[in-house]
């Protein structure tokens, strides 16, 4: 049995049995959630034996035939890129069960059947290696997802829940009719077959197929990131999802996007991403600016944190964007850092909204007296996310700013401002949160952390450290794929990005 | 064409599902006076059971495939397809009518003898070879569909929806006449294989004539299948109709509709292709978009799966206008794949409707879920399917029908197809919202309990969509193998 299917199929396993388990007990269901995911996680932990790190291609491949005519495979395999996403996943699984323990009690049962589902989708996403079947885990992770928000979200969950699969549904529309094409050009839905076909030159587009195609692709995972002015949905919906929710979606879901744009988009149709990417280089620039200064104004937490993962996905896009190997290394890292230090963000925003009910920033204040180690979690995850050396976030930032610089110094230096801007706003919420004046109703209402709490906080405090003292362990791999992306590309490691590089060579360079 | 013998055995194997329809209508007519009224609900099993056998007959017919009575019918994989297909989606309709006719006390013979011999008239539609059989099917089908939609007579909106689609079909069904006519005067013959080879030929008539004699069938035919310009009357007849037997026009006459569709368009007209491809494209691009668009202002349950009908006859009309045989296998699958989901959808619908269908709105949904947690499963599957989620059979159909589009270089099409079907998922949506994310209203309080043929009847069109859509290649394979008509 090949262990990259098992963490793949325990969580579908997972979801069927979950289905199965009696309304009356919410208790099982909580367990047998637990259960599986931390199985899950132990089983991808076990991946870190099996998986070699120094190769750059695809690894514990599984290959069957799924649906001979048109053929399309259950391919699923893993680089070094979506290895650590699929941990990320699993990863974070578990936590998001213990930090729905008390907070869900209406419809248990099936909120942790959604989660699971919710997990296997998203691992299927990062592991597919035929386009169809990508498309297929694509949509399937957008079903629970919507559940999530729309059952066990706050007041305006429904609004935010059908926004959020309308926006995505209609994205991913377009990138199913480039699929379907590309399948038509290549007679494959194989990912690999299709790579190969573009490096020989067997199957070559026109400029201008291939901008639309790259657009289609890119527009879909665009919504997913969401880059700016794509974002409008992610507010609505991070505020209104739960915890759990709110969770999966900034730490795993949003990483679809940028993932398929690195995986996808950039192999797929070099010429046409680096003819855009100054463009999306300055709609990125906006999104970390704009992204930063809306988080400044909000008076709602978990908002802020929603318009600061706004911001902080500009970032990866930037890096993605700069075709330099700094920049696609930091890309990487940085998705993996915003997955950890943003997830711990709104599992700790969830944490005190249990305690409080409200979101509002007014309402809380000298949060650091009443609930001491609340608060120290709640700084160490701050300082994490404005990027503060030893701690995750900066190694990301600082690659995508080197990235960036060697790119197009200007760049650097507008994303730079983002990095100072979210000093200020997350630093002035804490401010305002956890110090000035402890009222009565703060008081009586933070006890700090109890032990189930702890056993969220703890792994990701140690995973901020970790990641931001000793990056050597996560970037080999990442490196070796990030590498092979550019030289998909077809991009030299020194390439700037230069709109007076003459376009016409590119298609003979191809050939 | 050579004279056969009157009876000759191996034609009578490949029309018997036919002759157990009718036999077995006829005798319910006959049996009515006999039994009383207490013993009404028998009527039902053996309209279930006939079709089953109807179903085997079928494919003991397709053992021995071949032309029957001198090329009027003929036993291929694609007749064969959409014979099963309306017998099931038969099957389909009057599992949940029996709590439906119970509820309004109107468990007659009538109404099973009806919906036998229209589905007969559909299977007879599928076999056809010969524009005559093709009419006469049609005539068929559709008759006994007037009087189903106005079997509740006591009903005002049943009533108007009767003489509505009686009334327009007519005009309809006399388009299509005349296209039949005017084939016959420019051909000489009324048999499809003859007629593709003479216009085919070297005096092949005008291409004038022909044309028109092809647009007068497309009337007729797109009004059968609703599709646009000819959708006016869906929308009402859906709504005014008695839910079980909605399900069955959305499902049953459309999917026959377009087996003849494909036939005449495929086989004797393929050969003009060129000129009657616009006139698909538009009305596939029509029906999309006034489908889905008019579908989003819908409150009312049964209007809105009406107007949703027409956008999904539009995407098969997409397929249409690739004039392939991928196309051809794609609208089989699609067709398939709509029965399950559609048919399964009208199937809650009616059990949720209660008395008189006093409830047929998108509120009465609410709740549906704490209330009936395996109803609105099921309800969530056959919707999913008709957004279009993968790993449900909606998904795989659309994919195939847009597939078959871009290989005939349908690219805007295709696009804005799909981007319909984006539009689309909004108002499924609110029926999913309002069951899952709403307390319980009066219409979930007041559900009543699942009785075993309802849950038959919800569980068949589930698994039906769920293995669509995780296997497809089993029922793809066939409709490919079937594809290629006999020209």
């Amino acid at each position: 049995m090949n262990l990259l299917l098992l963490v793949l199929l325990l969580p579908a396993a997972g979801f069927l049995i979950a289905l199965a388990l009696p309304r009356s007990s919410p208790a099982s269901s909580r367990y047998w959630a637990l259960g599986i995911s931390l199985a899950t996680f132990l089983a991808s932990l076990a991946l870190l034996g099996w998986f070699d790190r120094t190769l750059a291609g695809d690894q514990l491949t599984v290959d069957w035939l799924w649906i001979s005519s048109p053929e399309i495979r259950f391919h699923i395999a893993a680089d070094g890129v979506s290895f650590w996403l699929v941990l990320l996943s699993t990863f974070l699984t578990p936590i998001c069960v213990l930090i729905s323990w008390d907070h869900i009690q209406n419809r248990v049962k099936e909120f942790y059947a959604f989660l699971l589902l919710l997990e296997f989708g998203l691992v299927g996403v990062f592991l597919a290696q035929d386009l169809f079947l990508f498309y297929v885990f694509w949509e399937v992770s957008l079903v629970p997802m919507y559940f999530l928000i729309g059952i066990w979200g706050h007041e305006r969950r429904i609004y935010a829940a059908v926004k959020f699969f309308l926006y995505t549904m209609a994205g991913s529309v377009l990138m199913l009719a480039a699929i379907i094409y590309l399948y038509n050009r290549a007679g494959t839905f194989g990912y690999a077959a299709i790579l190969d076909q573009l490096a020989s030159g067997r199957l070559l587009f026109t400029p201008f197929e291939q901008m639309l195609l790259f657009l289609a692709f890119f527009v879909a995972f665009a919504i997913k990131v969401p880059l700016f002015p794509l974002h409008t949905w992610l507010p609505d919906a991070h505020v209104e999802a739960p915890t759990a929710g709110s969770v999966m979606l900034a730490s795993v879901m949003l990483k679809m996007g940028t993932f398929g744009i690195l995986h996808y988009a950039l192999p797929l149709f070099p010429s046409a991403a680096r003819r855009c990417a100054p463009w999306i280089a300055v709609l990125a620039l906006i999104g970390i600016i704009y992204g930063a200064l809306v988080a400044m104004v909000q008076p709602n937490m978990k908002k802020l944190v929603a318009y600061s993962s706004v911001s902080h996905l500009g970032f990866v896009v930037l890096g993605i964007f700069s075709f330099t190997q700094l920049g696609l290394d930091g890309a990487v890292y940085q998705m993996l850092n915003h997955g950890v230090s943003t997830g711990a963000l709104f599992a700790l925003v969830g944490l005190m909204y249990e305690r409080r009910h409200s979101l509002a920033i007014e309402d809380y204040g000298g949060v650091a007296t009443a609930a001491p180690w609340l608060s120290t979690a709640f700084l160490i995850t701050t300082l994490a996310s404005i990027g503060l050396p030893l701690l995750n976030n900066f190694v990301g930032e600082f690659l995508v700013l080197q990235g960036a610089a060697l790119a197009n110094f200007t760049w650097a230096v507008w994303a730079a401002l983002g990095v100072i801007l979210s000093a200020c706003y997350m630093l002035w919420m804490y401010q305002r949160v956890f110090y000035g004046e402890l009222t009565e109703k703060v008081r009586s209402h933070m006890p700090d952390l109890n032990l189930r709490e702890w056993a969220v906080v703890i792994p990701l405090i140690a995973m901020m450290v970790w990641m931001g003292v000793y990056s050597k362990s996560f970037l080999d791999p990442v490196g070796k794929t990030t590498a092979r992306v550019l030289e998909q590309t077809q991009v030299n490691v020194s390439y700037r990005v230069d709109l007076r590089m003459p376009q016409r060579t590119e298609v003979s360079r191809v050939r | 064409m050579s004279a056969s013998p009157m009876f000759n055995p191996t034609d009578l194997i490949r029309f018997l599902p036919e002759i157990i329809l009718t036999a077995m209508g006829t005798s319910m007519m006959v049996l009515d006076p006999l039994l009383n009224r207490r013993e009404s609900k028998i009527y039902g099993t053996l309209s279930v059971a006939t079709l089953a056998a109807a179903i085997v007959a079928a494919i003991c017919a397709y053992s021995q495939p071949g032309p029957a009575f001198g090329g009027m019918i003929v036993v291929d994989g694609f007749a064969t397809f959409f014979r099963v297909l309306v017998f099931g989606v038969g099957i389909l309709t009057i599992l949940p009518s029996f709590s439906f006719l119970k509820r309004q006390q109107a468990e007659t013979s009538e109404f099973h003898a009806l919906l036998l011999f229209s589905i007969a008239g559909q299977s007879i539609m599928a076999a056809a070879n010969d524009l005559i059989v093709i009419f006469i099917g049609l005539e068929i089908s559709s008759i006994a569909s007037y009087i189903l939609a106005g079997y509740l007579r006591d009903d005002k909106r049943a009533n108007e929806a009767a003489l509505k689609y009686f009334l327009l079909g007519s005009f309809a069904t006399g388009f299509f006449l005349y296209g039949v006519a005017l084939i016959y005067g420019e051909t000489g013959s009324i048999n499809l294989s003859v007629v593709h080879s003479v216009v085919v030929g070297p005096d092949a008539p005008s291409a004038v004539m022909v044309g028109l004699a092809a647009a007068l069938m497309f009337v007729g035919l797109a009004f059968k299948v609703s599709a646009s310009p000819f959708q006016i009357w869906a929308p009402d007849v859906y709504q005014g109709a008695p839910t079980p037997v909605t399900a069955f026009l959305s499902a049953g006459p459309k999917a026959a509709a377009f087996a003849i569709f494909l036939r005449i368009f495929m086989t004797a007209f393929a050969p003009i292709g060129e000129a009657w491809a616009p006139l698909v494209w538009i009305s596939a691009l029509l029906s999309m978009t006034i489908g889905n668009f008019a579908a989003l202002l819908q409150n009312n349950v049964k209007r809105m799966l009406a107007y949703s009908s027409i956008g999904h006859a539009g995407y098969v009309m997409v397929a249409l206008a690739a004039r392939s045989e991928i196309g051809t296998a794609a609208v089989m699958f699609y067709l398939a794949a709509y029965a399950c989901m559609n048919v399964g959808a009208f199937a809650v619908v009616s059990h949720l409707s209660g008395k008189d269908e006093r409830y047929q709105s998108v509120e009465d949904f609410a709740g549906l879920a704490q209330k009936q947690p395996f109803v609105a499963a099921m309800l969530s599957i056959f919707l999913f399917s008709l957004i279009g989620v993968p790993l449900t059979g909606g998904f795989f159909g659309k994919f195939y029908i847009f597939k078959a589009a871009l290989e005939s270089h349908l690219v805007w099409l295709t696009v804005l197809g799909l981007l319909n079907s984006a539009v689309a998922a909004y108002y499924y949506l609110r029926i999913l919202v309002m069951m899952y994310f709403r307390d319980p209203g009066d219409a979930a309080l007041s559900a009543e309990p699942l009785t075993p043929a309802l849950s038959a009847a919800l569980i068949l069109p589930a698994i039906g969509t769920l293995f669509l859509g995780i296997f497809p290649g089993w029922v793809l394979d066939f409709a490919g193998r079937s594809a290629s008509l006999v020209k």
